[in-house]
């Protein structure tokens, strides 16, 4: 078994069953029919296969496993390498969770090109699952930017009315943040002599290139995180987008940006990721308190969740740029637990909509007079995004604040200021919706969740629970590799520290 | 010494476009197109073989090598021209332009091509280059019924003219600071890095020249106009034949016999690609015809391929040419579709004609929508590969900046690209398009199958063009 290259299966199985699904004839309602069916079965293996690497994960080693090297481009000393490590590994498993539910979401919302519509999220998750386990920087940035392709696609064909703006904001900036990190890639190349990223974390570069190449990556990292102030693309994006769109945005995609600031900006260039902390504290403080209280003016539900996602990924950029073990378990953490969360809630805005065609908070009111499975759901969710403890919430938070306490009160501070505005607008849409008295007339005849829906909350509960209650299952797994990570940032820092003493001399 | 055998392709395809002249005289015109046509086709495949298969080496005085490089250009240009041809058929017999002398034109403009990629001293760099401009200057005006083909074909004729003369005024100024028109006469004559002013201003004067063909900023103004008026295949050969021959041209003198002094023209290519790709980008956003905009689209992918020359080492000449052929690809796949615009048997040219086309021919939207993210260069596509090379050939040489700069202008790009699909996958669907012929169909599905996996199979691009490159710097 373990010779098999099962993270290339779980790449591409899925671009597999994209392919059948082309081929499928017939009338378009078998067509749709199928392509749903084969959508989810495929998407659904690939999620089990991809447990294989949890079940088979060795946590006492920092080093990359189920490594697969591959030559691919030998003239540019260019290979086909994947692997993993405890950063890594748990955001792929993330992914091939996120997608079958996804996939079953749209079963009866998408009526409309539904063969287009599973090739598209097929696409996407091989996009997104070899992202996160390609271990050398040329084949790390095509699955990258080759996200966008569907992205654009899903947003812009199966949308809401403003898709094509949104559609287009999403794709131009992410791209004019890319390209810039394309520029820091091929210099990195330049100066090391390969795009291996074992090796690159490996290379030291000197302080003046690394100011400018973690300028780079920022530029890309932080439109994909997204930071204050280059967030804007968010809230727009998660609006117009369909309901399955929204929760692969918010549950992954957002994720890339935080995974490369510990994949390439922490370990590659320590020096100036210690330069720029205090650039990021300040963007994350600014992106955790003013998106929040953005946040409580949004009269439209999935603009507020959009902006609340903002502000826990500040959250998440903070605890990266700490270097110390806590902070950094905990940005982990946190992405994994708001990648599952948020997808719930915009899941949650995905089943009133389905029923009422409107995302519009006023709209809503005294759901939990017909709704009360609903309405128990949707207050779980709301719950662990604002870290009640018990939720997976709760553990990136409280694990993200210790690790910033260490580094810095005052971060520490402002970033708990957040949390309390989070449970502010958290609370506040949750009673705007569910609560107070059915008057609406359209409303009393909304209906329950369906079987369906059910089946689509109660893995995402389970995970939520699991996460808070005994989260050591999923720490344990970082633990190795962030540890490795934090001695390898102090080691170059220090080095460099030293240097500088003996300079002064 | 007479090495015919090194310029066997090119003999070959002079007498091959004689004979079909006599077969199209003495058989009569109209008869004759679809038979002359294949004919050319099948001319050029041979010519594709000899290349391929061909020795190699010097001939003429030292007039002509059929190196490594040129084989690579030749191999481009004569596929580039052979789909062309293929292209044109059906076209020219619906459009009543089917006169036989048209695929023996374009045979003469390839068989130019050819010369001027092998080129080794200026005279038969210009000879080449006039035979294929001449040649082209007919074909754009072939249509000499309708006022916008006449139009487009007297202007690139007088604006080609004047970009010929900036050429021999160039050519004889450098003639006269260094005493021969001999490419390795020259080089030795700048190799001790030394440069005279009289030989700078001839170099501008030919680099002006050179812009102008392949249509570079600020020497892009015919492009537009020509691309819409002329009739479409001609505008799908203009773009792809000329271009490579052109760039693979301007590769031969500047690293040729001014290879020593990269230095003293460096600055000369930065600004022209910066310009060229700032235009393509900038311009073509506001083009709501689809020939116009492959026009800016085009002088944006000779900005881009100039980058690689910028560099000015072997890594940027390989980056050239491997952007060469992934652009060949795409821009034939593109005015395959192109070409395909067809309602009630007339031709539309408007981007808002493609309105819903994801509904009304799915499969030709998504090949249109590939080649769109492939041209604005988006992984995995091969577009993307293509500005890789070039952009880490700069990196490489220390020019970031230029880098840099090309890579925001390709954001740009990417608007108008993407605006394409948009039209196509986010509009309501208008009238579809009529079906189209078999041979259209084959290059789209040729085009999208090469940009979808060259990613998994990069090697025989890349190592050819290295080779060839390495060659060019005679190693």
């Amino acid at each position: 078994m373990s010779d098999w290259p099962i993270l290339s299966i779980i790449t591409f199985l899925p671009l597999l069953g994209a392919f059948f699904i082309l081929l499928i004839p017939g009338e378009e309602a078998n067509v749709a029919r199928n392509s749903r069916w084969v959508a989810l079965w495929t998407s659904g293996f690939t999620f089990l296969a991809s447990l294989m690497l949890w079940i088979n994960f060795d946590t006492t080693t920092a080093d990359f496993q189920f490594v697969e090297k591959t030559e691919w481009m030998p003239g540019l000393n260019v290979s086909y390498h994947m692997g993993v490590d405890g950063i890594s590994m748990l955001f792929v498993i993330l992914a091939t969770f996120l997608t079958p539910i996804c996939i079953l979401s749209a079963w009866e919302a998408v009526q409309k090109r539904v063969k287009e519509y599973m090739i598209a999220f097929l696409v996407l998750e091989t996009m997104m699952v070899g992202m996160f386990s390609s271990l050398d920087a040329m084949l790390f940035y095509i699955f990258f930017e080759g996200v966008l392709i569907p992205m654009f696609i899903i947003i812009g064909v199966w949308g809401g009315p403003r898709r094509v703006y949104a559609a287009f904001k999403l794709f131009l900036y992410t791209l004019l943040g890319s390209v810039l990190m394309l520029v820091a890639l091929m210099a990195m190349y330049f100066d090391a002599g390969t795009s291996d990223i074992p090796t690159l974390m490996t290379h030291t570069f000197s302080y003046q290139a690394q100011l400018w190449m973690w300028l780079a990556f920022f530029a890309s990292f932080a439109v994909k995180v997204p930071m204050w102030p280059v967030h804007t693309w968010l809230p727009d994006a998660h609006v117009e987008a369909p309901t399955a769109g929204s929760v692969i945005l918010a549950g992954v995609l957002l994720k890339m940006g935080g995974y490369g600031f510990l994949r390439f900006s922490l370990p590659m260039l320590p020096l100036a990721s210690e330069t720029f902390a205090p650039l990021i504290f300040t963007l994350s403080i600014i992106a955790i308190i003013y998106t929040s209280l953005v946040a409580l003016a949004q009269e439209d539900m999935k603009k507020l969740i959009a902006y609340s996602s903002v502000a826990h990924m500040g959250i998440v950029t903070v605890g990266a740029f700490t270097f110390n073990q806590h902070g950094l378990e905990g940005s982990i953490f946190q992405m994994l637990s708001h990648g599952v969360v948020s997808g719930a809630l915009f899941l949650c805005v995905g089943v009133v909509y389905d029923r009422m065609h409107t995302r519009e908070i006023d709209a809503y009111g005294g759901l939990v007079h017909r709704m009360p499975g609903y309405a128990v759901t949707f207050m779980f969710f709301t719950m662990a995004s604002v870290g009640l403890p018990g939720t997976g919430g709760f553990v990136g938070e409280i694990m993200t604040l210790l690790g910033a306490f260490e580094a810095n009160t005052w971060v520490a501070f402002f970033a708990s200021t957040g949390l309390i505005l989070g449970a502010a607008y958290a609370l506040y849409l949750y009673r705007r919706i569910v609560f107070g008295a059915l008057t609406k007339e359209n409303l009393k005849n909304i209906l329950d969740m369906s079987p369906r829906e059910w089946a689509l909350f109660l893995p995402l509960v389970v995970v939520v629970l699991w996460m808070g209650v005994y989260p050591s299952s999923f720490l344990d797994i970082m633990h190795a590799s962030v540890l490795h990570l934090v001695n390898q940032v102090e080691t170059a820092q220090a080095a460099a520290a030293n240097a500088a003493q003996l300079a002064a001399n | 010494m007479l090495n015919l055998g090194a310029a066997l392709p090119e003999i070959f395809m002079a007498v091959a476009s004689l004979a079909l002249l006599m077969l199209g005289v003495f058989t009569g015109k109209d008869r004759s197109f679809r038979t002359v046509s294949w004919a050319a086709v099948g001319a050029m495949i041979v010519a594709l073989v000899l290349v391929i298969t061909g020795e190699g080496g010097a001939a003429f005085s030292g007039q002509f090598l059929a190196d490594p490089f040129a084989r690579f250009c030749k191999v481009l240009i004569l596929i580039g021209s052979a789909v062309g041809v293929v292209m044109t058929m059906k076209f020219a017999e619906r459009e009543r332009m089917a006169r036989f002398e048209f695929p023996i034109l374009l045979m003469l403009a390839t068989l130019g091509m050819m010369a001027m990629v092998s080129a080794s001293d200026m005279l038969s760099l210009y000879v080449g280059l006039e035979l294929q401009s001449l040649a082209l200057y007919v074909v754009a005006a072939i249509r000499r019924d309708t006022v916008r083909a006449t139009e487009s074909g007297l202007k690139y004729f007088v604006l080609g003219s004047i970009a010929s003369g900036m050429l021999l005024y160039g050519m004889s100024m450098v003639y006269g600071f260094t005493g021969s028109t001999s490419f390795a006469v020259i080089g030795d004559a700048v190799s001790n890095g030394e440069l005279s002013v009289g030989t700078l201003v001839g170099l501008a004067f030919i680099f002006a020249g050179l812009c102008f063909k392949v249509s570079a900023a600020p020497f892009h103004m015919w492009t537009p106009d020509v691309y819409e008026g002329a009739p479409t295949p001609v505008t799908a050969f203009f773009a792809v034949a000329p271009k490579i021959a052109g760039l693979a041209l301007f590769v031969r003198v500047a690293l040729g016999p001014f290879a020593g002094v990269v230095g003293d023209w460096q600055q000369i290519i930065v600004l022209i690609s910066i310009l060229s790709m700032a235009w393509g980008s900038f311009a073509a956003l506001r083009q709501n015809n689809i020939k116009r905009l492959m026009a800016y689209s085009s002088i944006g992918h000779v900005g881009f391929a100039l980058v690689g020359l910028a560099a000015g080492t072997e890594a940027g000449v390989q980056a050239i040419l491997v952007y060469l052929g992934i652009y060949l690809v795409m821009n034939l796949g593109t005015f395959a579709v192109i070409l395909s615009m067809r309602r009630h048997d007339r031709m539309v040219e408007e981007i808002a004609d493609l309105s819903g086309l994801s509904r009304t021919k799915p499969l030709m939207a998504a090949v249109m929508a590939l080649l769109m993210f492939s041209m604005a260069g988006i992984p995995p596509l091969a577009g993307f590969f293509g500005k890789f090379y070039v952009f880490k050939a700069a990196v490489d040489s220390g020019l970031v900046t230029l880098a840099v700069i090309g890579l925001v202008t390709s954001v740009v790009s990417a608007y108008y690209y993407l605006r394409v699909i948009k039209v196509m996958y986010f509009d309501e669907p208008v009238e579809g398009f009529d079906r189209n012929g078999t041979e259209l169909n084959v290059i789209m599905a040729l085009a999208t199958i090469i940009i979808l996996v060259f990613a998994f199979f990069p090697n025989p691009l890349t190592d050819t063009a290295a080779a060839a490159a390495s060659a060019l710097f005679g190693n």
